[in-house]
């Protein structure tokens, strides 16, 4: 599939004003393992003026539950955050996955109970990181690094359920030092899938693998993407096989090259 | 396919992964279908709106679907097809046999149908004492090779060409070895002519079978379907229950949908539409028309509004091609009839979770399936109930063998990790102590998967929670 690489962000009706305040969900997995990555991805939203709210109850988005078969744990810590981001300003988040699940999953998790309203409510809402930053806030990026090849991973989630890749790519384009090569099955899964890379490790593997040696025929040095589940995937799987690409989350990667580290 | 009773899904994974020929002629057929498949729906506003069109049709179909189905069977009596029911294999194979036996037939030729697969008719068959021959190229090859479709489309797409020239060479008497693809259609053709012409009995799928007319439609490429369903005095012709649909105005967009997703086709070779046996003063076509409706389970999938879903399939196949899982195991792998995403979905509620649940692990819920279903079934939402239905900790289930993997372990972890994820104390104690501990932490469960071909998690010293502290990023 190509993506369109020209976008016009272009604001919609219900888009906040840049003035408004919003709130940032971190995800669990950029917590405990990406803070560098959430980090980057909140002083990005920052040098843009606004201001960034960041509930300390917040945990995760309860994905990995819903996925798992576990409805009732999932609705519990989903509603916890419905509750913990409860005043109307914007949810950013900086995955496609738990933004998908958080945007598209709830209304239906919540369908036929008490909370169904308030879910929808905050569903709308949610928005992922970069397509705030491409197409509400429409950044411009002054890229300060050095000239650098790399490659772009699109998670399922940000491109089948989010529809976000084409802001992604925009603000990496706009990177005049940085040249995007783009994978041979860039749509094609990297095996993830939350607790299937464990329930079915043997496909996982596979699809890694594949996945891996996709990223070295594309020649890049460094392997960015938008959702830090793939991302531990990959580079994991990477550094497993002695595969010197780094990988980087995408506000991460943002973040460095336009403040020239 | 291996047989259903013994059926060990970890083990044909792990052959199916091993298999290198395998993996590579089914990439290379899945490329060949999928870019067949883009190049055929070139305009993606368009193909929803198609989409979305088949979705309608079917469900239109599907909500009125007892009455459909009556008066399919009024309107084939008319045109002088007899009906029959059957609510489950058994019985449809008993129908088939019982046909048989009144024309005294010892053979009876197949035009390619899945619902005969679900049916294992062959095998019934056989143990009968009656020859099943296959017609289809791809199911003629396999039927010789002894195995089963690996694929709902394509049947012999796991082989290449050298492994067909091979088996021909094996398997059909006094058969010179040769990779040329058109001798080895001739060779097909040459032993296949002589069944046609001997047969009694010819049998058919339906793609869809017409209420308002009483017409059963076909398509195919190679005109043995055609042959099977008029050279025979006798057509039987079996079908699954969500095939009816209500009027001729609804087939142009559905065929386009089917024809388009599963070959990249814009129409197929021949397109057989079938109202009648031989009428009075007619030179051909069979003498008797036999139209077998088979439930299967199929009304108990009607039955939920969610799994419903499920019966809007017209069996393209265009999910196994896009499926990330399936061109890495193949359809045999899946162990049962039908593979793949709509194999996932499809054959636990048809044999129930306990012998078909584990299908619904083997999805990353990347959605690539969902994307491209002609008729818009939300497969990844489907397995996902599916794997609730597996655990049913709410007693909600309604496909058998509910709760199958229901156990005290695995809740009491999703409970740790609902208490950890809702309270705000325990997930900052959780995450430092990950981060501190993190590295030594035994590679044990899951943890042991996740690292036989990765590094394990880098849990960092301080969280994204401390670091927003820090650095000022407060609440309101």
């Amino acid at each position: 599939m190509t993506l369109s690489p020209k976008v016009t962000p272009m604001k919609r009706r219900n888009d906040p004003d840049r003035s408004e305040p919003v709130y940032f969900f971190g995800t669990c997995l950029m917590d405990a393992v990406y803070p560098d990555a959430g980090m980057a991805a909140i002083r990005l939203l920052r040098s843009q003026g606004v201001k960034v709210i960041f509930p300390p109850d917040q945990s995760c988005c309860g994905q990995p539950a819903y996925n798992s078969g576990f409805s009732r744990e999932a609705r519990a810590v989903a509603r916890k955050q419905i509750r913990v981001f409860s005043k109307p300003y914007p949810v950013i988040v900086p995955s496609g996955s738990c933004a998908g699940m958080m945007k598209h999953h709830y209304p239906a998790l919540f369908a036929g109970t008490p909370d169904e309203a308030d879910a929808r409510r905050f569903s709308e809402r949610v928005y992922e990181w970069s397509e705030f930053m491409a197409r509400v806030l429409a950044v411009k990026l002054v890229d300060q690094g050095e000239p650098l090849t790399i490659t772009w991973h699109s998670s399922c989630h940000a491109l089948r359920e989010m529809d976000v890749i084409r802001y992604s790519k925009a603000l990496l384009r706009q990177l005049k030092n940085v040249t995007l090569v783009e994978l041979e099955r860039e749509t094609e899964c990297c095996g993830f899938g939350g607790t299937f890379a464990v329930k079915q490790p043997a496909i996982s593997a596979a699809m890694v693998k594949d996945k891996i040696d996709d990223i070295r025929r594309s020649g890049a040095t460094t392997l960015v993407a938008g959702d830090c589940g793939c991302l531990m995937n990959i580079t994991g799987a990477m550094e497993h096989a002695g595969v010197a690409i780094a990988g980087k989350h995408l506000a991460e990667f943002l973040w460095e090259r336009t403040n020239g580290k | 396919m291996g047989n259903e009773s013994t059926f060990d899904f970890e083990h044909n994974i792990a052959d199916a992964l091993d298999d290198g020929q395998l993996r590579k002629n089914l990439r290379k057929a899945m490329d060949i279908l999928v870019d067949k498949r883009r190049a055929v729906f070139p305009d993606i506003a368009y193909l929803d709106q198609l989409r979305s069109a088949g979705n309608a049709i079917k469900r239109r179909a599907l909500k009125q679907l007892p009455r459909l189905l009556e008066q399919l069977e009024t309107n084939c009596i008319k045109n002088g097809i007899q009906v029959h029911w059957a609510e489950d294999t058994t019985e449809a194979n008993n129908i088939v046999l019982e046909i048989l036996r009144r024309h005294d037939s010892r053979d009876i030729v197949k035009g390619k149908s899945m619902v005969s697969e679900e049916m294992h008719l062959n095998h019934f068959l056989e143990e009968n004492d009656i020859e099943a021959i296959e017609t289809d190229l791809g199911e003629f090859i396999i039927q010789l090779n002894h195995e089963t479709p690996s694929h709902i489309i394509v049947p012999a797409i796991h082989k290449n060409k050298d492994e067909v020239a091979a088996i021909f060479h094996d398997k059909i008497p006094d058969t010179p070895y040769t990779e040329d693809v058109e001798e080895l259609t001739a060779i097909a053709r040459r032993v296949l002519r002589k069944r046609f012409a001997a047969a009694k009995v010819g049998l058919s799928g339906v793609n869809f079978a017409i209420a308002e007319t009483g017409t059963l439609l076909l398509v195919e490429n190679e005109g043995n379907g055609r042959m099977c369903t008029t050279a025979p005095d006798v057509h039987v012709a079996v079908m699954g229950l969500e095939k009816v649909i209500e009027k001729l105005s609804d087939v142009p967009p559905l065929l386009r949908l089917l024809t388009g997703s599963a070959t990249g086709q814009i129409i197929t070779t021949y397109v057989n539409m079938i109202t009648s046996p031989r009428r009075a003063g007619e030179k051909d076509g069979p003498k008797e028309v036999h139209l077998v409706i088979l439930d299967n389970g199929r009304s108990r999938m009607l039955a939920d509004p969610e799994f419903r879903q499920t019966l809007l399939c017209i069996r393209c196949g265009t999910c196994l091609n896009h499926c990330p899982v399936y061109v890495r195991i193949g359809g045999h792998a899946y162990g049962h009839v039908y593979p793949g995403p709509i194999g996932k979905i499809l054959t636990p509620q048809m044999e129930g979770l306990e012998r078909a649940g584990v299908l619904a692990t083997a999805s990353s819920l990347c959605g690539a399936c969902g994307e491209v279903c002609p008729v818009k079934i939300p497969i990844p939402d489907l397995i996902r109930r599916l794997r609730h239905e597996s655990y049913d900790q709410d007693g909600s289930a309604v496909v058998a063998g509910g709760g199958y993997k229901k156990n005290l372990a695995e809740t009491l972890v999703w409970k740790g990790w609902e208490l950890v994820n809702r309270s705000p104390v325990f997930n900052e104690m959780g995450t430092r102590l990950a981060g501190k501990i993190g590295k030594r932490l035994p590679k044990v469960g899951p943890l042991k998967k996740w690292t036989r071909v990765r590094t394990s998690p880098k849990v960092a010293r301080t969280s994204l929670h401390e670091r927003a502290r820090n650095e000022g990023v407060k609440d309101e």
